[in-house]
């Protein structure tokens, strides 16, 4: 039997008998898919850049990890939800993308904290006050497939433009990061673009629900471009970037979509915060409590447990 | 339906196991008697999964539009593998010849050529496939 | 019908048979027996509804997964089954039916979906049992299906055997870990082990004498092994993983017999099989009701999409 003959016999898709057999040591690249691994694995050890404080970018790694997570454990709630087997596939799809990068992200701040916390540390044993993501994230769409829509517009617009600014970070974890992160995220924005044009112009129904939609988001988005002290720092450092910086790119591609979908940009008031302290402080709105509750919950109630 | 006080027999088959065989209706015989088609047209999806490869029928999907159906193609049968090159063309526009010629006398299926082969086996080449 | 028809018919009879009798696929614009098209549409359109009803009961975690990478994998299972029910539904679309119908079929209980799935998950080791004894019983019946007669069916399944592999091997690598963990794991482990035993041994359906379709499905080359043969050989894989995992298959009578090579075993409780067939599960209305909430939910959104496509139409109509 000649080698390429072996091979595929290896390979021999209708013998799925063979699975069993088979290693399961390591990750298989199948279920790596949307993890984001495999291409930044090497680089979580990566120093610290030089004249970058530590707890800063431990912090910051935490706030661009726990958006991606917090937001990727509500978008997952639209699984076997979503209005048409397609957008089932495309949702998950876009939840995948997100906790890959925030599992990335949140190794990364455990590394540089040196406290050897790992990704699940952070994800599944820290309180409320230790989450540093933004407000807009947290919210229950209750799925109303137009509020879905709404947050991933604002999200992707946001993140992407953030990322874009991130490829030339100090931190090769923070760069890799936004390098796959701005291939998905323009995909999620197009994604979200492309279905509030197909709800905003399409029936009176989905116009109105639409608008509904944004209207439900909007007092979330000045936060998003409000800078904390540690980014202030670290954009010094050239580790990240002012996301008040990013505020004219997502004023101006809501405005080109928007206007296309026969929408109005929604004249609603921010919520407040408090003492000046909001998300990124760990201050944070009352939905957060109940994400948590239910993300936490087997992973807390089996302490010492391994999965 | 099956009444309940009565055995329905059952089939092994249909991938996860047990299900019902007699009282199911499959749906071919009403097939268009005054039902309005509501849901979205239908698309097959062509890939090439590298360069110097033709692109091969990979399946079809459902999509409102041809981007729409783009981008769920991507999703489903390339997941999103950048580099590969996707065609989406509506299932009813295909214009496709009848096995062996037979076409005055195949009734059943023969009707409409956007009931096409799906699932066309495809080249190694193509990733994730 | 005239004596030229009763030929001609007659004679695509034979050819289709012939095609059936030489192992070659048949094609959906080949002539086939109405009898033979139906049974793929019940048959297709019955696993493509397993497949979405089956996101249900592993869904139910997805928020709660233990650790992230669990998280990811699971999500990334549910996914599949999304992607496996949408080939499915297409395969059975070249047989002259369309998805929405089938779709609407199934919210009005008119088909059905496998019975596994109207049985609740209630701990994560659920998720790993599924994948291990359901995923496992369901490659058994599907691997065969890869060399079923009608070809667009044949080929979604080598698709979909290839991502259940992986879905097995994932429900297996988490009991692992887990009866390599704390005790209250490894009991966690044997409690869903000890739930989904006799549901899993459920799936191949009835014993072979009260099984009369089978004759036919395999004379047609839709169903290659029997019931009783599939069963037999689900558990003689499954019983050396068990031992692997250090955990007990719930069942007195299940034995070495070296005479046969092969494992005896108890009987299920067909009485509950029944029940759960005939809608009264622990989940049936549940899941159901899931399933068209769902698809209710979203008639807007369908409706908002075919609006628009119409209305870009239309200009483009005008530009021209």
């Amino acid at each position: 039997m000649s080698p390429h003959e072996v091979h595929q016999g290896e390979h021999d898709a209708t013998n799925a008998y063979q699975s069993l057999s088979e290693t399961t040591e390591h990750d298989d690249p199948r279920w790596a898919f949307g993890t984001g691994f495999e291409d930044v694995e090497a680089e979580i050890s990566a120093p610290v850049p030089e004249g970058t404080d530590p707890a800063d970018l431990a912090a910051y790694c935490q706030m661009l990890g726990d958006d991606a997570l917090i937001y990727s454990q509500r978008l997952s709630e639209w699984v076997a939800n979503a209005p048409e087997l397609e957008e089932e596939v495309a949702l998950a799809n876009t939840a995948l993308d997100l906790l890959g990068q925030a599992r990335v992200l949140l190794s990364r701040a455990g590394h540089v904290e040196g406290r050897g916390r790992g990704e699940d540390a952070f994800a599944y044993l820290r309180d409320q006050a230790g989450f540093r993501n933004i407000a807009l994230a947290e919210q229950s769409d209750d799925l109303d497939f137009a509020r879905c829509i709404a947050r991933l517009l604002i999200f992707s617009t946001w993140r992407l433009a953030l990322l874009h600014r991130l490829l030339g970070s100090a931190d090769p974890v923070i760069a890799a990061v936004a390098g796959k992160g701005v291939k998905e995220l323009t995909y999620h924005r197009d994604y979200a673009a492309r279905w509030a044009l197909r709800l905003g112009d399409g029936t009176e129904e989905s116009h109105r629900r639409m608008q509904a939609g944004l209207e439900w988001a909007w007092p979330y988005v000045e936060e998003l471009f409000r800078t904390s002290d540690e980014e202030r720092r670290l954009v010094e450092a050239g580790v990240a970037v002012d996301p008040a910086g990013t505020r004219e790119e997502f004023d101006a591609v809501l405005a080109q979509v928007l206007e296309q979908a026969t929408l109005a940009r929604p004249e609603v008031a921010p919520v407040g915060t408090i003492g000046g302290r909001s998300g990124r402080q760990g201050i944070h709105t009352e939905r957060l409590g109940h994400v948590l509750a239910e993300m936490q919950s087997v992973a807390r109630e089996h302490p010492g447990a391994t999965w | 339906m099956i009444p309940s006080d009565e055995t329905p027999e059952v089939t092994a088959e249909g991938g996860h196991g047990a299900v019902p065989t007699t009282g199911v209706p499959t749906g071919a015989i009403e097939k268009g008697q005054g039902v309005k088609r509501r849901d979205w047209p239908l698309y097959e999806v062509f890939v090439r999964g590298k360069r110097g490869l033709n692109h091969v029928h990979v399946g079809s999907l459902h999509a409102a539009d041809a981007e729409m159906a783009l981008h769920n193609a991507r999703d489903l049968y390339t997941r999103r593998n950048e580099g590969v090159s996707i065609w989406v063309v509506k299932a009813e526009d295909i214009t496709a010849s009848s096995p062996a010629e037979k076409d005055p006398f195949f009734a059943p299926s023969g009707d409409k050529v956007y009931r096409h082969p799906t699932f066309y086996a495809i080249p190694e080449e193509v990733p994730h496939l | 019908m005239t004596a030229t028809d009763e030929r001609s018919h007659h004679a695509f009879e034979d050819e289709f048979q012939a095609t059936i009798d030489a192992d070659q696929r048949i094609e959906p614009r080949d002539w086939m027996p109405e009898a033979y098209r139906k049974t793929l549409i019940r048959q297709i359109a019955q696993h493509a509804h397993s497949e979405i009803i089956g996101m249900q009961p592993e869904g139910n975690w997805i928020s709660r997964a233990p650790s992230l990478r669990r998280k990811a994998i699971l999500l990334a299972k549910v996914q599949d089954e999304a992607g496996h029910g949408m080939y499915l539904y297409a395969a059975a679309e070249t047989l002259g039916v369309d998805r929405e119908e089938l779709t609407e079929k199934l919210i009005e209980s008119k088909q059905k979906y496998s019975s596994i799935f109207n049985y609740p998950t209630l701990t994560y080791a659920d998720v790993g049992v599924i994948g291990w004894l359901v995923d496992g019983a369901a490659i058994c019946n599907q691997v065969p299906l890869c060399r079923c007669s009608y070809g667009p069916y044949a080929r979604a399944m080598v698709r979909i055997c290839k991502e259940e592999s992986f879905h097995q091997r994932q429900g297996y690598e988490l009991l692992l870990a887990m009866v390599n963990g704390t005790p209250e794991q490894k009991a966690m482990v044997q409690e869903s082990v000890n739930r989904w035993w006799w549901p899993s041994l459920m799936m191949f359906g009835p014993a072979d004498g009260d099984s009369p379709n089978t004759q036919q499905s395999m004379a047609w080359n839709i169903k290659r092994h029997t019931n009783d043969e599939l069963r037999q050989r689900f558990v003689d894989m499954t019983v050396p993983q068990a031992a692997a995992l250090g955990v007990t298959l719930p069942d007195p009578d299940l034995r070495w017999n070296s005479e046969r090579q092969a494992h005896d075993f108890g009987e299920p409780d067909w009485s509950e099989f029944k029940a759960v067939i005939t809608g009264a599960g622990p989940t049936n209305a549940q899941r159901v009701a899931h399933r068209r909430r769902a698809h209710e939910n979203g008639a807007w959104v369908r409706e908002a999409a075919r609006a628009y496509a119409d209305k870009q139409a239309a200009k483009k109509q005008e530009a021209v």
